[in-house]
């Protein structure tokens, strides 16, 4: 890690309401998800992102003000009427959006969300903006799903219009923590699906493994969908991957066995 | 076939067959529960010792779905009916489907899948479901009816009076059983084989014998003479098995002649009645302890005690009856509701799951999913592990079974009740229901705004009401006008149901079944309300958003414009779900109110069946938004689409409906993709394991649970001939998905899939 050179990016200062309560821009909220962390989760999605993914289905969660402001408080309450139940069924994951655009606000959330009903509790996130933050802003986090979106810099700068450097110094500085991962990655033929990119791909992550053993829990190849198609049109934005037909299943399976092969549960 | 050679003396027959079970009070009168309680074997393990499908089960299973297939394609999906005779037990001699290969026998006519005519409950409904085949009745049957006999149909509506037959046919209230067999009655088939008929007829006999003495006033004499029917019936169950072959005069000794017995029993019901949901109850448990006694003898092996159970939900599957088509758009798919409740807890805490629990799920892959038998899982928390992964598992593998709360309704029904149809829990054999379909909220609730005058016909339904003349509706005055209508409807609606029950029992009595009960039971008085959740977001969107009228020339309130948005049920917010709540509460103490025939205990059940998407078609635009026409949520359901914060939320705002308040039940249906609940097969059994243990304690009642892709189904619509077995549990039982008629296909379609964001 370059200490001396200034993060990329920066995190916006807290909201706070007229009354003085923090608050934070949430999108939506999803009480039954059951693949964004393990078992069935609260998801809180936030707004606001700095990358624009070709593939993204969440279009309308790129500008904060997407966003409904929230007070804290309410969000925690919220998540406390489903408590009892989180806590034998799964747990908490703040994704949206890039929840670490608006770190001050997501950090509340989970540190008030652990102290008070002791829920698992995971960051949906691609680690841009984590050079910001110290250790121990972390500490209320169980797991991170990290998105390594593409292995490959210029790629990944097609495909997001952001670098990946950040992403790849916030996993070292996760094995340095020994924090527990998903690796997480968007399988979309023509952009993300090449042989020798996913093998690549699959050294790193087995690298990071190998380094914190038991860290790196699976890898998710999740396959390209188009079910957000229609809010890019909504938003009037050009839909780049119109054509883009979704991974086969042979192709889906043959990227998971490259990650298998070198002994990540991968699915 | 098993008569032995010598004839043993009836106390020698009944040590044998009773060999080596624990005994206790059970031996000394009817008391299966006290059996079984003594005698079976809890099963704490996992899905490892099941056995798959024989080649025999194959074959024979082939045949059949040669059958089925060919049914798909006759008229009116009818394969076959005998039109010459009104069916009663022993109306038919023996019918198989390959005599040399089934373990267990006996179908409903003279062969599978050729359906009876019940005309004792309504030859008109007889006449035209036959007319709809191109069919004729026999001129014999119909002079009987004619001349010498009448129906059930014909007694209701002569004492019908002209408010109950306008609010039936404006629909404010539909699926009325005045025209068709009740069911929502379960015999207790399993003493059948427990005690065999010739014990169960000296039980009778002795019961009867005791109201001698008593003053012979209208209600002794109706028992009294329900006692002999019931005599005679179990006679007549005796000849049945007879013509197949087997003494069922003697209690059975062998497992194999416990699920013949127990399915003679059932078999002689189904003969005789068509209600509407005719359940079995309770059986897989109680027939377990025979399994395991012969598998102890080493008389069976595991492969044949499955065969067994495969071959008995072969026969489970085929039980049909002769609908008409408008009895089909409300409950379509041919469903007959043969319930079997699976699992549970005892009350001294050990688990009711058997090895035979396990089986019986099992025939969903040894014979691929179907609707029928409608496996019913009663969860609790407690359940074993092992059998809560594999219940999960055929659930998402199968979407064939539903769950109901066992924590919920054990309290109240002891653990030994058994699911009539779908979600209504009685104590087997001490207890039935006189079922009362269902009333629609959401047009009472337009009815009150526009006094009583039908959105949709422009006539006067209901005299007497002042409508609401304001521009803006007001929360206080709609709600205070449709507390009375309410008042008015519940009133309406006992009084169908009184005269409903009493024709009943008077033209179509159900002799085996009752027979198959104790003497003095409990009867409830089982109401339904359809269109909460429109009801519940309609007076939402009048307190919370401000609701315009727009009304048409003749001044009726024919559609509503919102402004600003307003809570609506299925996103666990309090400020509507009080509403629902309320709603339910209210309606039900206003039938409680009211004296019903037989002194039945009131209840209501939350719970549309398919029959959401004709209450929808007859019900005008609601202030909440709906349009006319379309569909009603299913159940207790949220309105489709406006749950949008997931399914946990969801369950929460429907697990908020107090089962105090609808002890006859509350049917939520959860649709999810695969994808949805994990991308491993692991992950998706425990996750959606853990969604019903929350669900159950957080005091949830009723799910049905899918899992299934938008795109089979669309895919199943297009190509029905590549989806035979497809299978979707709509509210409160289970379709083949391909019979459902084009709009109910659509309905489900266009309802809420949880899916992976």
């Amino acid at each position: 890690m370059n200490a001396i050179a200034k993060p990329l990016g920066e995190i916006p200062p807290a909201v706070v309401d007229e009354n003085g309560r923090m608050c934070g821009f949430v999108h939506s909220i999803e009480t039954g998800a059951a693949v964004d962390g393990p078992g069935v989760r609260f998801v809180l999605f936030v707004s606001g992102c700095q990358f624009r993914c070709l593939y993204c289905h969440n279009p309308d969660t790129w500008k904060l003000h997407n966003g409904a402001p929230r007070p804290v408080d309410d969000v925690v309450a919220e998540i406390g009427k489903y408590a009892r139940f989180l806590k034998f069924a799964g747990g908490l994951t703040i994704s949206g959006g890039e929840p670490l655009m608006q770190a001050h606000f997501v950090r509340e959330v989970f540190y008030r969300v652990k102290k008070e009903y002791g829920l698992h509790t995971a960051l949906d996130t691609q680690g841009f903006l984590a050079a910001h933050l110290p250790d121990d802003w972390f500490d209320p986090v169980d797991l991170v799903l990290l998105d390594i979106k593409h292995i490959d810099p210029a790629k990944h700068e097609a495909l997001t219009s952001k670098p990946l450097q950040p992403t790849l110094d916030f996993a070292e500085r996760l094995v340095g923590m020994r924090k527990h991962m998903w690796i997480r990655y968007v399988l979309v033929p023509g952009w993300t699906d090449d042989w020798h990119d996913v093998e690549r791909h699959a050294d790193y992550v087995k690298s990071l493994s190998d380094r914190a053993p038991g860290c790196v829990e699976r890898v998710e190849v999740l396959p390209f969908h188009k079910m957000g198609e229609p809010k890019w049109q909504e938003l009037g934005l050009k839909y780049e991957l119109a054509d883009t037909p979704p991974p086969s299943t042979e192709l889906t399976e043959r990227v998971r066995e490259q990650f298998r092969a070198r002994g990540l549960f991968t699915c | 076939m098993n008569a032995p050679e010598t004839r043993m003396g009836e106390q020698e027959q009944q040590l044998e067959a009773w060999r080596g079970f624990k005994s206790g009070e059970w031996q000394d009168k009817v008391a299966v529960r006290d059996f079984i309680q003594l005698n079976y074997t809890p099963y704490t393990g996992d899905d490892q010792f099941l056995a798959q499908a024989t080649e025999r089960t194959k074959a024979l299973w082939d045949k059949l779905s040669d059958l089925l297939a060919q049914e798909r394609q006759s008229p009116g999906q009818v394969l076959d009916v005998a039109a010459d005779r009104g069916t009663r037990i022993n109306a038919f001699g023996p019918g198989y489907i390959d005599k040399s290969l089934e373990k267990i026998v006996g179908v409903q006519t003279d062969a599978p899948l050729k359906r009876a005519i019940f005309p004792n409950t309504g030859l008109r409904m007889v006449e035209s479901s036959l007319e709809e085949i191109g069919r004729t009745l026999d001129p014999k049957v119909e002079e009987i009816y004619r001349l010498y006999r009448k129906d059930h149909n014909s007694g209701v509506f002569d004492v019908y009076n002209p408010l109950i037959r306008a609010c039936r046919s404006s629909g404010v209230i539909t699926g009325l059983p005045d025209a068709y067999g009740r069911g929502r009655i379960i015999g207790d088939y399993r003493r059948v084989a427990l005690y065999g008929i010739d014990a169960l007829i000296k039980f009778k006999n002795a019961e009867k014998a005791e109201t001698d003495d008593l003053d012979f006033t209208e209600d002794v004499i109706r028992l009294r003479e329900e006692l002999s029917e019931q005599v005679r019936a179990l006679g007549e169950l005796k000849e049945m098995a007879a013509s197949y072959g087997f003494d069922i005069g003697r209690p059975a000794a062998t497992a194999q002649e416990a699920i013949q017995w127990t399915y003679f029993g059932y078999l002689a019901a189904v003969k005789e009645q068509n209600g509407a949901a005719m359940s079995i109850g309770r059986i897989s448990t109680f027939l377990d302890v025979y399994v395991e006694r012969d598998l102890q003898e080493g008389r069976i092996t595991e492969s044949e005690a499955q065969e067994m159970v495969d071959d008995l939900v072969i026969k489970l599957r085929i039980v049909r009856f002769l609908r008409t088509e408008e009895y089909n758009n409300l409950y379509s798919g041919d469903p007959t509701w043969v319930t079997e409740s699976i699992a549970g807890m005892g009350k001294d805490g050990r688990t009711l799951v058997t090895k035979n629990s396990f089986r019986f799920l099992n025939t969903l892959f040894n014979l691929g999913p179907a609707p029928e038998p409608n496996l019913t899982v009663l969860w609790s928390t407690e359940l074993p592990k092992g059998f809560k992964d594999f219940a999960a598992k055929v659930s998402i593998e199968t979407s064939s079974i539903q769950y109901e709360s066992d924590d919920a309704m054990r309290p109240h029904w002891g653990d030994d009740y058994g699911i009539a149809c779908c979600v209504s829990a009685m104590e087997i054999g001490k207890q039935m229901q006189f079922f009362g379909a269902r009333c629609n909220l959401a047009k009472a609730m337009l009815y009150a705004i526009n006094g009583g005058v039908d959105e949709k016909s422009g006539k006067l339904v209901v005299p007497g009401f002042e409508p609401i003349k304001s521009e803006y509706l007001d929360y206080e005055e709609v709600n205070a006008k449709f507390d009375k209508m309410m008042d008015w409807l519940a009133k309406t609606y006992i009084k169908a149901l009184n005269a409903i029950h009493y024709m009943h029992d008077k033209y179509s009595y159900e002799r085996i079944e009752m027979a198959l009960h104790d003497r003095d039971i409990l009867r409830t008085m089982a109401c339904g309300i359809a269109g909460l959740s429109v009801a519940a977001d309609s007076l939402s969107a009048i307190k919370y958003a401000k609701v315009k009228t727009i009304r048409n020339e003749q001044g009726i309130a024919v559609d509503f414009e919102i402004e600003g948005e307003y809570p609506a049920f299925g996103n666990n917010d309090d400020r509507v779900d009080s509403i629902a709540v309320d709603l339910t509460e209210r309606f039900m103490n206003k039938v409680r109110s009211h004296k019903t025939y037989r002194n039945a205990l009131p209840t209501q059940s939350i719970l549309t069946i398919t029959s959401n998407v004709v209450y929808g078609k007859k019900t005008g635009n609601t202030p909440d938004g709906r349009r006319a026409g379309e569909p009603f949520a299913p159940g207790a359901n949220p309105m489709n689409g406006r749950d949008s914060s997931g399914f946990v939320a969801a369950g929460a705002s429907v697990a908020k409906l107090p089962y105090e308040a609808a002890l006859d039940g509350i049917s939520w249906t959860a649709s999810a993709t695969p994808d949805a609940l994990g991308h491993t097969l692991i992950d998706r059994v425990n996750n959606l394991a853990n969604c019903l243990d929350g669900f159950c304690g957080a005091t949830g009642f009723h799910i049905n649970v899918n899992v299934l892709n938008r795109e089979t189904l669309l895919d199943a619509m297009d190509h029905p001939d590549r989806y035979p077995q497809l299978t979707i549990r709509v509210s409160g039982y289970a379709v083949n998905f391909i019979k459902l008629t084009r709009e109910q296909q659509l309905d489900v379609i266009n309802r809420t899939f949880h899916v992976h964001a």
